[in-house]
């Protein structure tokens, strides 16, 4: 990334002025364009971005998101009359698909590759390239060390760096021997190139993650649907009671598959006591079968554990009760029959339950009220339900006649009935009282209006149906992302110089330097290994690598810059401002 | 279910974290009387140095840094990879720090350091025992609940502090450490408690292991940092001020190392731990896959996890950053930290969302 440095300096007066009067020089328009793009990718706006992202993300989890519960949201803007509204209009109801969410995050990604194309190029000619040239001072290094082969090894100034090239080659290092003949042959040598690689990598995947995420938003689908035991879902349109197609979904992509909800069991906590009839298990077995002419098959749904059919997964995601009831109109009829699926309120699968019936004559009848699975009346005289399972299970009802407003067209929640045009038969208020049933039991209706028997109580669950084209690709992005994260976090980019030389009194000098690219807290490790390896090749006594004095001799240019003299430059060398990074800094 | 619950091993696990925060307070009372003791011998030092040196200044300073020199065994090799290091030259004259740059162990011997490490050993056994037994109470992993994710959580944090010291002289942190970790278990008793139970069917998946244990080993590193990064930003005002006008009122901060050696080794850290909450996210999103069908749906606790990943990110970068280093990098982890306390707290227990499983 470029950088630049910051330089802060105080100006004094006439300098200011005299930058006031100073005519900039015009850029012109493609000037700007380049300033801009300057600005843009260089590492200062991109912390900046990603900072920024951060501080973006956090009104969404404070205010309740329109994608996850649209319900709320409108709940919380007709709670909130002063605010809700201006709050809406800021879009924070919808953050992530926000104008100003999304810009923070397309400009960070546009950062991101006017910075990544470059270092790529960049690097691509680095790893092309051979090392830099050998340093006039290789001691003014990071890490410096002198060896002194004797003069009757038998190994002049050249064998000497041939043999450092040998030895830094099988360490991975890439390597070039300077002027391997002439009076001080040297070598350059570098590794650690994919530290540069796992960085670009890293954030490379970030863009293909963003792109998967993209992609699965065009083409995928999600629906929901809820199944009564007995019931079966195909996968077609109708078959959905939500969905939610994806901006280029095409009905073609529905395979028609189907699902038969066989039997839905619950397993409930009977062992601690704080968590007492607490569920602990949910199964539901289901019959499949890939097509309409296909086997059918039976397996098993369980939460965390979703079914896969044909290019969807189907999950687990909720349950409850569905009383089985049975509605004669005022003529005798039948008008409806079969199960209720009641919306759970409270604890213990406290559900309510609304019933329409339109198909009654000569008034449609409508009930609301509530379905107790373990009924209880507390001494408040306030029915509550004691266990999730059935073991006194309860309706109870009011009822109603008149016109329901189905016939008009307009769409209506199932879960409530609009009393506004009917007529009260059954409330608690009323002559009649309300409706209590127990399983098994019928009770007429007031006026002739008809009846209603309580035949049983089944179990429904709610299945949540997926289809992201783009989560495979969004995985093996992420995995690409760690991998590069790991590579350019903990591969340190080194460069290693040698020269060597033949003194007066034949002996072999040797020098090296050690330069990390980076962060690198291993260098001092390195060069101490690359000591030893040296020592073993030219076979030189031990104490040339434990001999404190012998090294500080050699390396006076460090002695005097570390020690200092007096105790003021033991305080003053501490607060050094030193980068982190060492001597050369490259991002 | 395979295990059942066991009420009694519950409550061994209760009394064994009782008597874990007990041993870690006497710990926390040595390492802060070690940070005492020490510094007031400092302090007699520096009296002595000082008097000596009005006489003979340089023989001091030499003296000094020959002996230092000569205590280390590592020779050449180990010498002054950063300009930092050579902080341990400054020797016991008017240095603002005695400490090693390189925290590795000195020779002198600080007794009530090694009592106050010996009771955290203690502690932290007992509180293992505690783990393990509410693991076995429970018939499965001890982080199903925010009860157990704090004590696990803070056994992890003693675990990983007591590893460290095995190749670091970290004993400086000791306060810090031990502090949190009492913090930890006390928040878990006392607002989190939870009596043994099994885990609600969304949690009952091998990714609960993976994502969850990812998550607290991360946090427990973050915790080792945010005490790092809070002693470079005192240590380095220290600095400034010492330098500044030479009164020192911090005494004790010359037992913690140069801000730069803190900021280096927190640096390594929190890219330990930036990676395993990488992975806590991208595990965290296959599970959310496999349990809701969708791998990132912005739920509350995602999108802290997603923020604190981001203000890390930020940290990473700011290091690589001129003028973002030191103390605004400090500040970065410490906000970073916060916001894992936030996320694992206030989104929990407040905030309406997919992960409401604090138990309470």
């Amino acid at each position: 990334m470029s950088e630049r440095v910051n330089v802060k300096k105080k100006q004094s007066a006439p300098v200011a002025e005299a930058k006031a009067q100073a005519a900039l020089p015009t850029l012109g328009p493609k000037g700007m364009l380049r300033w801009a793009w300057t600005q843009l990718t260089s590492m200062r706006t991109a912390l900046f971005l990603l900072l920024l992202l951060a501080v973006a993300a956090v009104p969404g989890s404070l205010f309740p998101q329109r994608p996850a519960n649209p319900a709320t949201v409108t709940q919380y803007i007709k709670d909130h009359q002063d605010y809700g509204k201006l709050l809406d209009t800021l879009q924070l109801y919808d953050v992530y698909s926000s104008v100003w969410f999304s810009a923070i995050y397309l400009l960070l990604f546009i950062s991101l590759i006017g910075c990544v194309v470059p270092r790529a190029i960049a690097h691509y000619k680095a790893m092309r390239s051979q090392p830099p040239r050998t340093p006039q001072r290789l001691s003014r290094l990071p890490e410096y060390g002198t060896l002194v082969i004797p003069s009757g090894a038998g190994i002049p100034a050249s064998d000497a760096i041939n043999g450092a090239a040998g030895l830094l080659g099988k360490r991975g290092y890439r390597v070039e021997v300077r002027d391997a003949d002439g009076a001080l042959p040297s070598l350059g040598a570098e590794r650690g190139f994919l530290k540069e690689v796992g960085n670009l990598v890293f954030h490379t995947s970030l863009i293909g993650v963003l792109v998967s995420v993209a992609a699965g938003g065009l083409f995928g689908y999600s629906g929901q649907r809820i199944l009564v035991e007995g019931d079966t879902f195909v996968n077609t349109l109708v078959g959905y009671d939500q969905f939610n197609p994806g901006t280029n979904f095409q009905s073609s992509q529905l395979q028609p598959y189907s699902l038969q909800l066989d039997k839905f069991n619950i397993t409930f906590d009977r062992e601690s006591k704080g968590k007492f009839g607490q569920p602990i298990d949910f199964a539901a077995t289901v019959t499949t079968k890939e097509n309409p002419d296909a086997p059918p098959k039976q397996e098993t749904l369980k939460v965390n554990d979703p079914v896969s059919l044909g290019g969807t997964s189907i999950y687990l995601t909720g349950n409850g009760y569905a009383p089985v009831v049975t509605i004669r109109d005022g003529a005798g009829n039948v008008a409806m029959q079969g199960p209720v699926v009641a919306k759970l309120q409270g604890q213990n699968y406290y559900s309510s339950v609304v019933i329409k019936v339109p198909d009654a004559q000569p008034d449609q009848l409508g009930f609301v009220g509530f379905f107790l699975p373990t009924a209880f009346v507390n001494d408040k005289n306030v029915s509550f339900s004691a266990d999730p399972e059935l073991f006194n299970p309860q309706l109870t009802l009011n009822s109603y006649y008149g016109d329901l407003g189905l016939n008009k067209g307009a769409p209506q929640n199932v879960f409530e009935l609009d009393v506004k045009n009917l007529t009260p038969l059954n409330a608690r208020n009323l002559a009649a009282g309300g409706i209590t049933l127990a399983p098994g039991s019928t009770y007429t209706l007031p006026d002739g209006k008809g009846s209603i028997s309580f035949d049983g109580v089944k179990r429904y669950i709610g299945v949540d149906i997926h289809h992201n084209p783009g989560q495979v690709s969004a995985l093996v992005f992420a995995l690409l992302a760690v991998a590069g994260l790991i590579l350019s976090l903990y591969v340190n980019r080194r460069r290693v110089w040698v020269r060597t030389g033949t003194a007066a009194d034949g002996r072999t000098m040797v020098e090296y330097g050690l330069l990390a690219r980076g962060e690198d807290h291993r260098l001092a490790g390195e060069a101490a290994a690359l000591r030893k390896l040296f020592s073993t090749e030219w076979q030189l006594t031990d104490n040339s690598l434990t001999e404190d004095s012998a090294a500080s001799q050699q390396t006076p240019s460090r002695t005097s810059d570390n020690v200092p003299g007096s105790d003021d430059n033991a305080a003053g060398s501490v607060t050094t401002p030193a980068g982190p990074t060492g001597p050369e800094k490259d991002q | 279910m395979p295990f059942g619950i066991n009420e009694t091993m519950g409550q061994y696990s209760e009394l064994f974290m009782l008597l874990a925060a007990g041993t870690y307070t006497v710990a926390f009372i040595a390492f802060a009387w070690d940070l005492a003791k020490s510094s007031k011998a400092l302090r007699a030092v520096d009296l002595k140095a000082a008097q000596a040196g009005a006489a003979a200044k340089v023989p001091v300073a030499a003296g000094v840094g020959a002996g230092s020199s000569g205590a280390r065994l590592d020779g050449p090799a180990d010498r002054a990879e950063r300009p930092s290091s050579s902080a341990k030259a400054g020797g016991a004259g008017t240095g603002v720090v005695t400490a090693d740059g390189d925290m590795k162990y000195a020779t002198e011997r600080r007794v009530p350091a090694r009592v106050a490490v010996a009771l955290t050993v203690l502690a932290a056994v007992i509180h293992g025992a505690g783990v393990v037994t509410r693991a076995l109470g429970a018939g499965r992993v001890p982080w199903g609940n925010m009860y157990e994710f704090l004590t696990t959580g803070a056994f992890l944090v003693a675990a990983v502090f007591l590893l460290s010291l095995i190749r670091r002289d970290l004993r400086f942190l000791g306060t810090f450490v031990v502090g949190l970790v009492i913090i930890m278990l006390v928040a878990a008793s006392v607002a989190f408690w939870t009596p043994v139970g099994h885990l609600v069917p969304a949690l009952q998946s091998y990714w609960l292991v993976i994502h969850v244990s990812i998550a607290v080993l991360s946090s427990a590193l973050f915790t080792l940092t945010f005490a790092m990064s809070a002693l470079q930003l005192v240590q380095s005002h220290r600095q400034k001020t010492v330098g500044a006008d030479g009164v020192d009122k911090l005494g004790f901060m010359r037992l913690v190392p140069s801000a730069l050696s803190l900021e280096n080794l927190s640096y390594r850290i929190n890219a330990i731990a930036f990676i395993g909450w990488t992975f806590t996210l991208m595990f965290g999103a296959i599970w959310a896959e496999k349990a809701w069908g969708r791998f990132w749906g912005w739920d509350t606790k995602e999108v802290w996890t997603f923020v604190i990943w981001v203000v890390y990110a930020g940290y990473l970068h700011a290091r690589a950053t001129r003028g973002w280093t030191g103390t605004r990098a400090a500040w970065l982890s410490i906000v970073g930290y916060l916001c894992v306390i936030f996320n694992f707290t206030i989104v929990n227990t407040l905030f309406n969302g997919l992960h409401s499983y604090s138990g309470l």
